[in-house]
């Protein structure tokens, strides 16, 4: 993928997938100790120990439409470029903490990309999921939580264009925060 | 600078008139949005769509993502369900494309046939 954050957007999916009701993503870039990582927690159905020892086998796949499951084993790929890698744990019936380690100065690191579309198109797509999404840049954080709109919005959708349009100026703006 | 208060505004004004509620006879656009189709760069086509909507104010259009459709190798796929009428499959989709199937599909109502999947694909 060409920017990290295409990564979080797939890897994402997998936690809607099993049924997550509440997603935690904390992106954390931290120029000091050299590391760029990301980390993604569900409460979905987690993972057999079976499974979980087999999801970065480009093999193992959830879905029917096709035999190959190329989200894990590229993300894996991507870390393990810069010196990083990742670590899974799951547990069946509670959930998953998958977390991603790149090397911040690796010539070999993509680009984090533009995070405020990854999270937009979830947020907006996956109603029906709570999301909390943490950003650091060094000292700086955007904070985000959707139970926040959720609260103010009642039963106004966020696929509404008004809604939609404010979620997606509201992360473009806490984004770039970060970085001035 | 965007705020929460502004949000409560929007959520007033759109209690007050006619809103889109998740079971209303709204057109759906559904972006492939899986590994395949994030490789091959579907989300600036999400994008694309949700801006273009956003800046010509069409009401009753949601877009969303979908997971794996099938036909990987002609990522960036859509679909356009509008109520009433097939399902319209574009494939190798791009944000200039998504411009055009907003203006001459969802609005004129004439899909793009150019972009549309065909037999030989």
């Amino acid at each position: 993928m060409k920017e990290i954050s295409l990564h979080i957007l797939d890897i994402m999916q997998n936690s809607v997938t099993a049924n997550a009701k509440l997603i935690e993503l904390t992106v954390t870039e931290d120029e000091k100790n050299d590391i760029l990582s990301f980390s993604v927690k569900d409460n979905g159905k987690g993972m057999s120990k079976e499974l979980l020892e087999s999801v970065t086998d480009p093999f193992t796949t959830g879905r029917t439409t096709r035999k190959v499951g190329l989200g894990i084993p590229l993300l894996k790929h991507a870390c393990e470029l810069t010196g990083g890698g990742i670590d899974i744990k799951s547990k069946l019936g509670e959930g998953t903490v998958i977390l991603a380690t790149f090397v911040y100065s690796s010539i070999d690191r993509q680009p984090l990309g533009n995070m405020s579309e990854t999270m937009h198109q979830l947020i907006t797509s996956y109603e029906d999921v709570d999301f909390i999404y943490s950003h650091k840049v060094n000292d700086k954080e955007f904070l985000v939580d959707t139970r926040e709109f959720r609260k103010i919005l009642g039963e106004v959708s966020f696929g509404e264009n008004a809604v939609s349009l404010w979620i997606l100026e509201f992360l473009r703006e806490g984004e770039a925060e970060l970085y001035n | 600078m965007k705020s929460l208060a502004e949000l409560e505004a929007i959520r007033q004004k759109v209690s007050a008139g006619v809103s889109m509620r998740k079971d209303d006879h709204a057109v759906r656009i559904v972006v492939g949005m899986a590994t395949c189709g994030i490789a091959a760069g579907a989300r600036p086509v999400m994008n694309a769509f949700v801006e273009e909507i956003g800046k010509r104010n069409l009401e009753h259009v949601s877009v969303v993502q979908t997971g794996c459709i099938g036909m990987c190798r002609l990522e960036p796929i859509v679909e356009v369900l509008v109520p009433g009428e097939e399902k319209v499959t574009y494939i190798k989709m791009t944000p200039q494309k998504a411009q055009k199937v907003v203006a001459e599909h969802i609005v004129n109502g004439r899909p793009v046939k150019e972009y549309v999947v065909g037999e030989n694909d």
